[in-house]
């Protein structure tokens, strides 16, 4: 079983999987509620290269029900750290 | 130097990954080149033994430019077997009339062989009369392309090449000769990437295309002394500038020459995206699906249904494909556009089909393209479903002949047996060349589309 999540933790776990995905994106200037397929433009394979590493970086399998939860840094911080 | 793609008019090597003695085989990447629009892995074009490579890394050169000798295994019949199947692809016979009358939905047409019968290399089995008659105008036959049965070599074959037009015994496909003909290109300036150097179709829309006009084109074709235009580097440009004009010189091209007709349906996705779902929830994360995969492996067995969209416009008539490489418009990080092709897209499975999809954006993205994937699409698909927007009308790229648009899935109120719900639906487009079909088969074409995605399980 994957181990408690922090939010420090699961921001640096987003981060990570955006600037893999998008190396050009400019990380430091999202916003916590931005919309992140908008602001960093990820389109479905994307946003689906995207899933797959945070799956794999929280041990957590995220099921297509769970994208919704996604949208955001901050709904992402909360979905990953919330157990 | 291939044409890369219908916007391309030089390339620079970037690397070469053979050297002289190498024996490389048909598809292998033999050499990076690097276009206004993100360098390409280039493969070869035949198989045999590189001789020279006459174009040094660094060096910029027009395409039609060639880059390296290979002996081919045919010029070494002595020592070697004859090569796999390598020859130019068979003449196709014209496009099957439309009928006017509107019919019930036509059977779908005798498929092509997938493979282009070999040409006939070695010792063609032609008729005597036939020898006879290569014999007297000095025409070596294993140098012909053989039309006939089986890739043996016909009088007709021998006749073209004997032919007035053909002064300096310029090898060529019948085809690439009859679209010369037509756009007026000169063959003996037009350097052929077939089989021996024969001079292939592509080779002279290659000409053609990348100038816009035949006199371009022959200036072009004229070598150092007839002026050229500045390249992308010369101009200061930087990659981005370069694949913005590259793109708007295509774009600009397509809507002065092509008569577009645009047609639109909204199809009812509730089936696919239901087995979408159930699939994704009993697979591994990365191997899900995304609707994108199941849109596309829709287009391609539709466009194998209705097969006067399959292929190219050359001069003033259609040419069909023989097989389905589907065109995918890969947006690139930081701007611009590329339509590399999913090859054979139509006998994929979907999750093979998607794997190759994945495989071909992250290499677009990284700017590694291989040759073939450039040059080869018969037909385009765009979708800007990511970006929200509901529908698409786009440009054909061409000399292709249309161009599917798929735009975001949403759910809306759906009228089914007299009854409303909500379903996930998705506006289909098409965009059509007008010149080459009319709307009634542009209609069969969504029609067909519509009913594959209704059973998403037998994609």
């Amino acid at each position: 079983m994957p181990t408690t999540i922090t939010p420090e933790q699961a921001t640096a776990m987003v981060r990570e999987a955006l600037s893999a995905i998008a190396p050009d994106a400019d990380l430091d200037g999202l916003a916590p509620d931005d919309d992140l397929r908008g602001a960093v433009e990820l389109d479905s394979l994307d946003f689906l290269s995207f899933v797959e590493k945070l799956s794999q970086r929280s041990g957590r399998r995220i099921e297509e029900d769970d994208y919704e939860e996604l949208r955001s840094l901050s709904s992402c911080v909360a979905f990953l750290s919330h157990r | 130097m291939p044409s890369l793609g219908a916007d391309m008019d030089a390339g620079t090597i970037s690397e070469w990954l053979v050297k002289p003695g190498d024996t490389v085989s048909r598809g292998d990447v033999i050499a990076v080149v690097d276009t206004d629009k993100a360098a390409v892995e280039v493969e070869s074009f035949d198989s045999g033994v590189v001789d020279e490579l006459l174009v040094g890394p660094g060096e910029r050169v027009p395409v039609g430019t060639v880059l390296a000798t290979i002996s081919t295994a045919a010029e070494q019949a002595s020592e070697y077997p004859p090569p796999t199947p390598t020859g130019p692809p068979a003449p196709q016979q014209p496009a099957p009339p439309e009928s006017p009358p509107p019919s019930p939905e036509p059977a779908a047409p005798p498929r092509r062989p997938p493979e282009p019968p070999p040409a006939a290399r070695t010792v063609p089995v032609a008729s005597p009369l036939v020898r006879k008659r290569a014999a007297e105008a000095g025409i070596d036959l294993a140098s012909v392309h053989g039309t006939g049965p089986g890739g043996v070599v016909t009088r007709e074959d021998v006749e073209r090449l004997v032919s007035p037009r053909a002064t300096g015994r310029v090898r060529a496909s019948p085809y690439a000769r009859r679209i010369a003909g037509e756009l007026g290109v000169d063959l003996s300036r037009v350097t052929g990437t077939g089989s021996g150097g024969a001079i292939r179709a592509l080779d002279v829309h290659a000409v053609t295309e990348r100038a816009g006009t035949v006199e371009a084109a022959r200036a072009e074709e004229g070598g150092g002394t007839a002026p050229r235009e500045a390249t992308g580097e010369e101009r200061g440009e930087t990659r981005q500038e370069g694949l913005r004009r590259a793109t708007a010189d295509l774009m600009a091209r397509s809507k002065r020459e092509v008569p577009h007709y645009y047609l639109s349906t909204t199809i009812d996705l509730s089936r696919a995206m239901t087995w979408l779902r159930e699939r994704n929830r009993e697979v591994p994360v990365e191997e899900r699906l995304v609707p994108a995969a199941l849109l596309l492996k829709a287009s391609a067995l539709a466009v194998r249904r209705v097969p006067q969209l399959n292929g190219f416009w050359c001069g003033d008539h259609f040419e069909p494909a023989p097989a389905v490489h589907l065109g995918v418009a890969i947006s690139l990080r930081g701007g611009g556009l590329m339509a590399p092709a999913l090859r054979d897209a139509d006998g994929l499975d979907v999750p093979e089909l998607m794997k190759r999809l994945r495989d071909l954006v992250a290499r677009v993205r990284a700017g590694r393209t291989r040759s073939s994937e450039m040059t080869d699409s018969t037909i385009t698909v765009t979708n800007l479903g990511d970006q929200g927007v509901e529908t698409v009308f786009g440009v054909i790229y061409p000399p292709q002949v249309a161009l599917v648009g798929f735009g975001r899935v949403v759910e809306r109120p759906w009228a089914v047996g007299g009854l409303l719900g909500v379903r996930p639906v998705v506006t289909a487009t098409l965009s059509a060349d007008h010149r080459a079909t009319d709307g009634y088969t542009g209609a069969r074409f969504l029609g067909t589309l519509d009913r594959l995605l209704q059973a998403p399980e037998v994609l």
